[in-house]
C-alpha cells in the first residue's frame, strides 16, 4: 500500500489544506512512512473484538432538552475575523 | 524572606496559612522570575494586572480564615486553556488573537479555590508534538542543560512550557494536558512530577481538544504532594463535559500515607525495549528495588498488546484531530487568508488552514481524514479502536489479579537537543512516546516522578500507571518512591 502524489493531493483537498504542487511528493513519502508504521496493526487478530467507543463504561448523561443559554450575539461575534450586522461574514457561496 | 518562587505548593501553603508569608508577596517574586526567564520562552502571555488582583483577593481570604490550599498560590497556565479574556491560541498561527469570552472549567474551578494566573505556557501547536518545536511562539529551552556544554535542550512536549516554567522556578505548578504523554514525557525531562489522571476526572470543557477520547489535563508540579493537592482542586463533576465523572473526589494529599506495605506493583517485560539504554534500565531497576524495600511486592507481568499501542494511537489521534480541527475555518475566530478577485469559500479554507496550521498539525490533520475516508475507515479506525480494547483489556486482567500499580520507565531518553530531530522522520519522534500512551489508550491515571540523573546531569523518570479512579493510592506509591529517590537536584540557572 502506497500513497501516490495524486492520493496526497486528494487527501489534501478532503483536509481543506492547500498544498503546493511541487509539496507533494515530500508530503506522499511522509503519508507512507507513517501508514508503514500503522501497518503492524494488520498483526493483531481482533477477530470477536469490539472497537472501543467509550474508554471509561459509563452512559452519556442525558438532561431535559430546554433551552438553557443563549441571548449572547455579541459575544459570539467578538473573535469573528469579519462580522457585519449581527453575522459571520464570509465569501459568497451561492451564485 | 527570599526566592518565594522556589516554594513547593505545600510549603507556600503553610506559611501563607500561618500568616508569614502573604500571597501578594509570593506573586511578586514569580513574576521577577519571569520577567527574567525570556531565554526559556516558557511563558508566552503575561498577565501581571490579574496575578495582582487574585493575589490581593487571596490575602483578603486567607485572613478571613477560610481559605482552601490552592488559595493564593500562583501557577502557570498551558496556553490550551480558554482564559477569559486572555489570549488562548494553542500555541497555533491560526487562533491568532483568540480571547475567549468564557474560562474554562479547570482554571475556573483553579480561580474559585484562590489560585493566582500568572500567565499563559508555551506548547507544541495543538499539544501536537514530543519537543515543543513546532509552537507558533517558537521552542521552549529545558533549563537543564548537558553539564557545562551550552547546547539548548528540549523540555518535552506538548506540554514543553509548562515544565520547564515548574523546573525553573517561574511558578508554584502549571497545568499541562496530556494526549499520547503530553505531561508525563515533559516532566521527566525536566525533573519535575506530572499526572495525567484518569479520563474523565478532569473536565474537558474550554481545553482546546486535540483527540477527545485521550485528552486529559493534570497539574505538573514540583513534588507528588503538589501534584495531590493542585489535582484535587482541578478535578470534579462537570455538567459541560459530558465525559466527565461524577465519582466524588477524594482527598487526594490525606492518602499520602508513604505506606505500600504489601502493595503489589507490576513490572511489565514488554518494557524492556531493544536496544533500551543501560542507564534507564537501571534506572528502572533501581526504582524497582527501593519500592520493595519500601514493602511492596513486585511482579512480574505481561501486557501483550504494549507493541501496538503507538500505532493505535497514530490512527485514533490523528482521527480524532482531524475532525476536531475542522472547526479551525476562518471563520467563527483566528486567522482567514486574504483572498484574491474571484476566490471563493474553499479557497478560502484551503488558504486559511494551509496559512494558520503548522506542519506537524497539517500533516496530523491530513492523517486522520486519510484513515477515515472512505474504503480505508475499516481497515485503519476500526482495527486500532479494536486494537485499543484489546491494549485496555491487558491492564484490566493485570489489575484482576490484584496488581495495584505498574511501574515502567517515562521516556526512553533523557531530553535531547533541540533540532536533534529535525531530520528524523515524524515516526522516530513519535517514539518518545512509547512507555507513556498506552496510559492514555486505557485511560488510566498515570504519573512520572524524577528518579535520577544520567551520565550528562541530566533528569530521567520513572511512571506508575494505576488503576482506574484510585489517583489517591497511586499518588501514595509515588509519594513513596519519591521519598526513596530522594531527587533535589535543579538545574543551575544560566537564563
Amino acid at each position: 500500500m502506497s500513497i501516490d502524489k495524486e492520493t496526497a493531493a486528494r487527501v489534501a483537498h478532503l483536509a481543506r489544506i492547500r498544498v503546493k504542487d511541487e509539496d507533494l511528493p515530500a508530503l506522499a513519502e511522509e503519508f507512507n512512512a507513517i501508514l508503514g508504521f500503522i501497518e503492524q496493526l494488520n498483526e493483531v487478530d481482533v477477530e470477536g473484538i469490539e472497537p472501543m467507543t467509550s474508554v471509561t463504561p459509563q452512559r452519556l448523561k442525558r438532561r431535559k432538552d430546554v433551552v438553557t443559554d443563549g441571548n449572547q450575539q455579541e459575544k459570539i461575534l467578538a473573535n469573528a475575523p469579519d462580522a457585519r450586522e449581527g453575522f459571520f461574514a464570509v465569501p459568497k457561496v451561492v451564485e | 524572606m527570599t526566592d518565594l518562587n522556589k516554594l513547593t505548593i505545600a510549603e507556600a501553603r503553610d506559611l501563607l496559612h500561618k500568616g508569614d508569608v502573604t500571597a501578594v508577596e509570593l506573586t511578586e517574586s514569580c513574576l521577577s522570575a519571569i520577567e527574567g526567564s525570556n531565554a526559556l520562552n516558557a511563558f508566552v502571555h503575561n498577565t501581571p494586572e490579574i496575578s495582582r488582583e487574585q493575589a490581593k483577593a487571596a490575602d483578603a481570604r486567607l485572613k478571613s480564615g477560610d481559605a482552601p490550599a490552592m488559595c493564593g498560590i500562583p501557577v502557570g497556565i498551558k496556553d490550551l486553556f480558554c482564559t477569559k479574556g486572555v489570549l488562548s491560541q494553542a500555541g497555533s498561527a491560526i487562533l491568532e488573537g483568540f480571547k475567549p469570552e468564557y474560562e474554562s472549567t479547570i482554571t475556573r474551578q483553579l480561580w474559585d479555590n484562590g489560585a493566582v494566573m500568572l500567565g499563559k505556557l508555551n506548547m507544541d501547536e495543538f499539544a501536537m508534538g514530543s519537543s515543543n518545536e513546532t509552537s507558533t511562539y517558537g521552542d521552549v529551552v529545558n533549563p537543564w542543560r548537558r553539564g557545562n556544554d551550552d547546547a539548548p535542550l528540549t523540555p518535552g512536549g506538548s506540554s514543553g512550557g509548562s515544565a520547564a516554567a515548574v523546573a525553573a522556578d517561574l511558578c508554584l505548578g502549571a497545568t499541562g494536558t496530556d494526549t499520547g504523554g503530553s505531561i508525563r514525557q515533559p516532566a521527566a525531562f525536566t525533573g519535575i512530577t506530572g499526572i495525567k489522571p484518569t479520563y474523565g476526572r478532569c473536565s474537558r470543557w474550554g481545553v482546546v481538544a486535540f483527540a477527545s477520547s485521550l485528552d486529559q489535563a493534570g497539574p505538573m508540579t514540583k513534588s507528588v504532594r503538589d501534584a495531590a493537592i493542585m489535582l484535587e482542586a482541578m478535578a470534579g463533576h462537570d455538567p459541560l463535559d459530558s465525559t466527565s465523572s461524577d465519582l466524588p473526589v477524594p482527598n487526594f494529599e490525606a492518602a499520602l500515607t508513604g505506606d505500600i506495605n504489601g502493595k503489589k506493583i507490576g513490572i511489565p517485560k514488554e518494557y524492556r525495549m531493544d536496544g533500551m539504554p543501560e542507564e534507564i534500565s537501571k534506572l528502572w531497576e533501581d526504582g524497582t528495588a527501593m519500592l520493595k524495600d519500601a514493602g511492596a511486592e513486585i511482579v512480574d507481568i505481561s501486557l501483550p498488546h504494549t507493541k501496538y499501542a503507538l500505532p493505535a494511537y497514530y490512527v485514533i489521534a490523528p482521527a480524532e484531530a482531524s475532525s476536531n480541527l475542522a472547526r479551525y475555518d476562518g471563520v467563527r475566530y483566528g486567522h482567514r487568508a486574504t483572498l484574491a478577485a474571484g476566490e471563493g469559500i474553499d479557497d478560502m479554507y484551503e488558504k486559511t488552514r494551509a496559512e494558520g496550521f503548522g506542519a506537524e498539525v497539517q500533516r496530523r490533520v491530513m492523517v486522520g481524514t486519510y484513515v477515515l475516508s472512505a474504503g480505508f475507515y475499516d481497515a485503519y479506525y476500526n482495527r486500532a479502536r479494536r486494537v485499543r480494547t484489546l491494549i485496555k483489556r491487558d491492564f484490566e486482567q493485570v489489575f484482576a489479579a490484584g496488581v495495584d500499580a505498574i511501574l515502567t520507565p517515562a521516556t526512553p531518553s533523557a531530553a535531547f537537543g533541540l533540532g536533534e530531530m529535525a531530520d528524523a522522520d515524524p515516526v522516530q519522534m513519535y517514539l518518545n512516546d512509547v512507555f507513556t500512551v498506552t496510559v492514555n489508550l486505557a485511560g488510566l491515571p498515570g504519573i512520572t516522578v524524577p528518579a535520577g540523573l544520567d551520565k550528562q546531569g541530566l533528569p530521567l523518570g520513572l511512571q506508575l500507571i494505576g488503576r482506574p479512579w484510585e489517583e489517591g493510592d497511586l499518588l501514595n506509591v509515588a509519594h513513596t518512591l519519591e521519598q526513596a529517590v530522594g531527587f533535589v537536584s535543579k538545574p543551575a540557572k544560566w537564563w
